[in-house]
């Protein structure tokens, strides 16, 4: 039997005494588009940086396919993995930033070989054909030697893509993709990532865009002050939230 | 006020002269100009009459033996502690971001010693360190066996004692430079090139330094520019650079004023083409940050020679 692509168990994390996240549990099937909605401070980023251990729980546990991230048990006891072993881990887990993060020193092209070339260890050549390929497929292969800064945001976003798809992720996270973009440029990188849904790649996805979570979304995921709150088929908690606070949240959203 | 009746728009196509900007007479900016210009004239005119300078000793000492092998030195000098400077300032820099306070005070306390004191005296230290520590040996430390030993009055020369000096002291300077580049950049770049799986090793090198090269090139030009001249200083302790040469040869035959003028036009002549060096290494480092990039190097020096009324 295939593990779940996610599993979170009692998950916490406080910064200093301000506990963000107090307790998740949480399992994400394969080929699941997962929605995380809430207000701000309610712990969505934090949740997702704990799933490829950008930041590092004080307890609990995350597994990605089957495998514990960023600890290993020894002596009935956890301990923190070796460098090497979670860059591997990390290595297959995509992450899409709010403020996209590219390299500013290097090309769109360039952005999208870097990973390929530094980590996985590809040939120049190859690694430049499947960038190349990867930028005709977020729809910006005349934009292959343009500068970040020469890029629209929307462009910027799905270079960013473009970048995390070069890893051959198993599974993609998404950090509010869209919350830094003008608004008319919000739907290309939402058609983007409808597309990369549609492949059946795994996504979790932290976003204020209820049409996309409606649509494309099979799951959401209410969260707020740390805990999930409420989760369900996306139209049904839309259409019907069972729980106040979710209530109140989407009654000043939609 | 209605704007739509009294705005620029009802002037419109009507009156296309009423478009053209003209600006106004300067006189003052003329005035200040020719003034300048005056003054440069008769600076120069002094100087190319006046009989102390004696030209004539200048051009006979400017292209000296000795004071071309004394130029040499200066260069391999500059050259050689702006180096070990570089890399120590690095290394330091990267001991004050650790996460370890052990690397942190050690990295501290190093720049605070060495800005702390004057370079002049630093150098003369390291001329003298034979009287602290008459030998230097390879072996146990904390008084164990030792393998190797050597007098330091042989190891550490003129030109070590320079070097040393020099390039320790340039060290704590840079590394300040270095950390300050390294805080300028954005630390959602480390995160992103974490979440690809990247090292350390490779976030720094890949990703964080190249960004902070762009601010710390500037920065370190200057310093380079400014250690062809700091290292006049090693004249103290017989570094044999360019100053120490030219002052050799006046001590003997008294033309002060016109050796030192020789080895001032090589000084100029030197930080000259570091200007150049230093305006192509920045522009090589601002690749993608388009806005800010310097434009050619010609157009730089006809902007600031370009001597028109209209110009600025």
């Amino acid at each position: 039997m295939t593990p779940p692509m996610v599993q979170c168990r009692s998950l916490r994390k406080s910064f200093g005494r301000l506990e963000v996240l107090r307790g998740i549990d949480l399992t994400i099937e394969r080929g699941r588009v997962v929605c995380v909605v809430g207000p701000s401070g309610s712990g969505k980023s934090t949740l997702l940086r704990c799933l490829n251990h950008l930041e590092e729980p004080q307890a609990g546990r995350v597994y990605v396919d089957g495998e514990l991230i960023g600890y290993e048990e020894r002596g009935g006891r956890l301990r923190p993995l070796p460098d090497a072993r979670l860059r591997r881990q990390r290595e297959s887990i995509g992450m899409v930033f709010q403020r996209f993060h590219l390299f500013p020193h290097r090309t769109a092209l360039e952005n999208v070989m870097e990973g390929l070339v530094a980590v996985k260890g590809v040939p120049a050549a190859a690694a430049r054909r499947r960038a190349a390929d990867l930028l005709e497929r977020v729809g910006l292969a005349d934009r292959a030697h343009h500068y970040p800064a020469q890029l629209s945001g929307g462009q910027q976003q799905r270079v960013a893509i473009a970048r995390s798809l070069a890893m051959s992720p198993k599974l993609m996270l998404f950090d509010e993709p869209t919350s830094a973009l003008d608004p008319e440029l919000v739907g290309e990188v939402l058609e983007v990532m409808k597309d990369l849904a549609a492949s059946g790649m795994t996504m979790i996805v932290v976003t204020h865009e209820m049409g996309f979570a409606r649509e494309v979304g099979d799951h959401l995921v209410f969260m707020d002050e740390g805990l999930i709150v409420e989760q369900g088929p996306p139209r049904e908690v839309l259409a019907a939230p069972r729980h106040d606070r979710t209530r109140a949240f989407l009654s000043k959203v939609l | 006020m209605d704007a739509t009746a009294t705005g620029p728009a009802s002037a419109g196509p009507a009156a296309p002269e009423a478009n053209r900007i003209s600006h106004p007479l300067r006189p003052g900016r003329w005035l200040a100009a020719g003034v300048t210009a005056l003054v440069l004239a008769w600076l120069a005119w002094t100087i190319a009459i006046n009989p102390n300078l004696h030209w004539d000793i200048v051009v006979k000492y400017q292209f000296d033996r000795v004071i071309l092998e004394g130029l040499w030195v200066t260069v391999q000098l500059t050259v050689a502690s702006m180096a070990i400077g570089v890399v120590l300032g690095v290394v330091v820099a990267l001991m004050q971001v650790s996460d370890s306070r052990v690397l942190r005070a050690g990295a501290m306390a190093y720049v605070w010693f060495f800005r702390g004191t004057p370079l002049l005296v630093q150098l003369i230290f390291w001329f003298n360190i034979a009287l602290i520590f008459p030998e230097v040996g390879l072996g146990v430390p904390f008084g164990g066996p030792k393998l190797m030993t050597w007098e330091t009055n042989t190891l550490v020369t003129g030109f070590v004692a320079a070097l040393l000096g020099l390039s320790i002291n340039e060290g704590a300077y840079m590394s300040e430079i270095v950390r300050a580049g390294l805080r300028a950049v954005d630390p959602g770049q480390q995160e992103a090139a974490a979440a690809l799986g990247m090292s350390r090793m490779k976030i720094m090198r890949r990703v964080v330094l190249p960004q902070a090269m762009r601010i710390i090139v500037p920065p370190t030009g200057n310093q380079f520019i400014s250690m062809l001249k700091t290292t006049s200083l090693v004249s103290v302790i017989a570094g044999a650079d360019l100053l120490t040469v030219a002052q050799r040869l006046y001590l003997t035959n008294f033309e002060v004023i016109a050796l030192l003028i020789v080895a001032s036009l090589w000084y100029l002549v030197l930080t000259t083409v570091a200007s150049i060096g230093q305006y192509y290494l920045e522009r090589r480092f601002s690749r993608g940050f388009g806005a800010t990039a310097p434009g050619t190097l010609r157009g730089r020096i006809t902007r600031n020679l370009r001597f028109t009324g209209s110009a600025g």
